[in-house]
């Protein structure tokens, strides 16, 4: 790390120790091979330019979602968030959807944002697994504190895996009662919800090795859907 | 009986749409009568069919309604309510009124905006055709009808799961060719049946019966224009005649069939529409069946006489049913990547066999398609129109 002074030092969290999370590889719908790999700090920018023509995108609550993690990984890049972390779902090395979340402490993390840029292939739902993977299973938590800011997050996470209720635990995103997954409830929906092979072909991770963002154009019309045109 | 010809026939892109009701339904109408050409012909009536707008959007009188947006006044109006057979009822209707000499020009619109509700409510709405006392009050649903439908025909005649896939992936290839298909992504069997990844890809939804069995819940309209003999005279260019209509009922109750597997309305609607036609399932050079789920194109092709009971998923395997098969099937998209908006899904099937039949369907236009079949499934198959159509020179 560059030398940091000591003011700025102080403007950041302390930083817990992180164990990388490894890639891993799914099959889509499609056919098509999503690669699921950490985003390094020096690659938020790159994220940061897909997500910005979506706060606009009112849609399924695009623009809040959207917002909220410009600001996440704005925080992560800058050293203004406490042990946060960033993976990217890539296809052919194109960008097909982005979670974050961080830790709390060693036990408990805490889920931030699912954002799906690719739709209709469960892209989303394939990421937020791996966001749940990486908490429970290579950082060994407890449980996971979760939201939904969407009713299409609330049918993923609250009703298909399910998770429990911790409303006395206000979440961060907004101060929203918390649900929870702890470990147990995690493995019990592995086999259904969790997927990806690994290790990654070194074929594979050549392709994924950098972050290609779809046109803004392409972004906003697979998140919005298509405007209908007059015949 | 007087002849019924379509001269026009247009619609919106199935999806999820932001537009409201009427004008999903005046841009359908609009582009149909576009492709029609009428000039200073005008417009006797209309018939709009829909199954949930005074349900879900709050709104009724829908005939009334389209002739104020489309400013037809006088034209007659109606809506026709039947269920998932609405847009060909409301078809049937239009051509009873052109073949009884009451009228020259009809306009028929099926239209349905649903995913202004949640997926439970839009379920629960669709589930209402169902037996109120004999299946609605103990919680059956259209996909879960259509399982149980699919675990007998599986048992019987041994259809397996990858033959639903094989359906769900030849209409995901096809609705990519449609520019109006809600979905535009291809599927693979990998992806959908036999990677590990499948199974968290392709969730179950009502077994046997999985994600990808199922079709989307759209918003959309679709329109037609039918016109009498001399109306088509005038017009000129490519004819399409309305050859034959049959329509056929059957219980309500699924269970109180004889057999549940026996698609009997669509067999009996067939058979009356190739009767009325003079033609036979063997002369169809294109269909546009009825696939809410998988499991019913493979059904409904038996039914309607193109392939022997119990090898429908057989044909399929040979590939017949592709866009390059000796009878291509939904070469639309299917309402399995098409999109079923419920009270549009009867007439989109006339809009894409008008298409075809013209030689306008582009990318998936089938060669010399001189014949078309239509056939739209009410309720479980207790309420069923069949069509045919021909291209006249």
């Amino acid at each position: 790390m560059a030398h940091v002074s000591e003011l700025e030092a102080s403007l950041r969290p302390p930083a817990m120790e992180m164990p990388p999370y490894p890639p891993k590889v799914i099959t889509l719908a499609s056919g098509e091979e999503m690669v699921v790999r950490q985003v390094d700090r020096k690659e938020i920018p790159t994220l940061l330019e897909a997500i910005y023509p979506l706060l606009w995108v009112e849609r399924d609550f695009y623009d809040i979602v959207a917002a909220r993690l410009f600001g996440e990984l704005l925080a992560f890049k800058r050293y203004r968030v406490k042990d946060e972390y960033v993976l990217a779902g890539l296809i052919d090395g194109v960008l097909a959807g982005m979670v974050n979340g961080r830790l709390v402490d060693a036990k408990t993390g805490m889920s931030y944002h699912t954002l799906t840029i690719r739709r209709g292939l469960r892209v989303g739902s394939h990421l937020f697994a791996a966001k749940m993977e990486y908490h429970i299973e290579h950082c060994g938590q407890e449980e996971v504190l979760i939201v939904a800011e969407s009713p299409i997050g609330f049918r993923r996470w609250m009703i298909e895996y399910p998770l429990e209720k911790r409303f006395e635990v206000q979440h961060e995103l907004g101060g929203v009662p918390s649900w929870v997954l702890p470990s147990e409830t995690y493995y019990a929906a592995k086999p259904r919800l969790v997927s990806g092979r690994r290790p990654v072909s070194e074929e594979l991770m050549r392709g994924a090795a950098g972050i290609v963002l779809p046109a803004e154009e392409t972004v906003v019309r697979q998140v919005a859907g298509e405007k209908e045109e007059a015949e | 009986m007087n002849p019924v010809y379509i001269a026009g026939a247009g619609m919106t892109k199935f999806g999820r749409s932001e537009w409201s009701l009427m004008k999903l339904a005046s841009v359908a109408s609009l582009s149909a009568l576009h492709h029609a050409n009428l000039g200073e012909i005008p417009v006797d009536g209309i018939v709009v069919a829909n199954m949930g707008a005074a349900r879900v959007n709050r709104q009724t009188a829908l005939g009334s309604a389209l002739v104020d947006q489309l400013a037809l006044y006088p034209a007659t109006a109606e809506a026709v309510e039947n269920g998932p057979a609405s847009g060909a009822s409301a078809f049937k209707v239009g051509c009873q009124a052109i073949a009884s000499g009451m009228a020259d020009v009809v306009l028929v619109t099926g239209v349905e905006r649903m995913r202004v509700v949640n997926g439970l409510e839009g379920t629960d709405f669709v589930a209402s055709l169902a037996h109120p006392e004999a299946e609605y009050i103990y919680g059956v649903t259209l996909p879960s009808l259509a399982g149980m439908f699919a675990r007998l025909v599986m048992d019987r005649f041994g259809v397996e799961r990858k033959h639903l896939a094989m359906v769900a992936i030849k209409n995901h290839e096809n609705g990519t060719k449609n520019p109006y298909a809600h979905i535009q992504q291809t599927v693979t069997m990998e992806g959908i049946l036999t990677a590990p990844e499948a199974a968290v890809n392709n969730p179950p939804i009502a077994e046997p019966l999985h994600l990808f069995d199922c079709c989307p819940v759209s918003d959309g309209a679709a329109s037609v224009v039918v016109v009498s003999e001399s109306v088509a005279a005038k017009l000129g260019g490519p004819k399409v005649r309305v050859a034959g209509i049959g329509q056929a009922t059957d219980t309500h109750a699924v269970h109180d069939r004889e057999d549940p597997t026996d698609l009997k309305s669509v067999r009996l609607a067939s058979e009356k529409a190739f009767s009325m036609a003079g033609v036979g399932p063997s002369d169809v050079d294109v269909a546009e069946l009825h696939d809410a789920f998988t499991i019913l194109e493979i059904a409904e092709s038996e039914a309607a006489g193109f392939f022997p009971r119990g090898e429908g998923h057989l044909a399929l395997e040979r590939g017949e049913t592709r866009l390059d098969g000796k009878l291509p099937i939904n070469p639309s998209g299917g309402l399995k990547a098409k999109g079923h908006p419920v009270g549009a899904t009867g007439v989109a099937h006339f809009v894409e066999l008008t298409w075809q039949l013209r030689g306008e369907a582009e990318g998936r236009q089938i060669k010399d398609a001189a014949i078309g079949y239509a056939c739209n499934f009410g309720g479980f198959g207790n309420n069923v129109v069949a069509t045919v159509l021909r291209r006249e020179a």
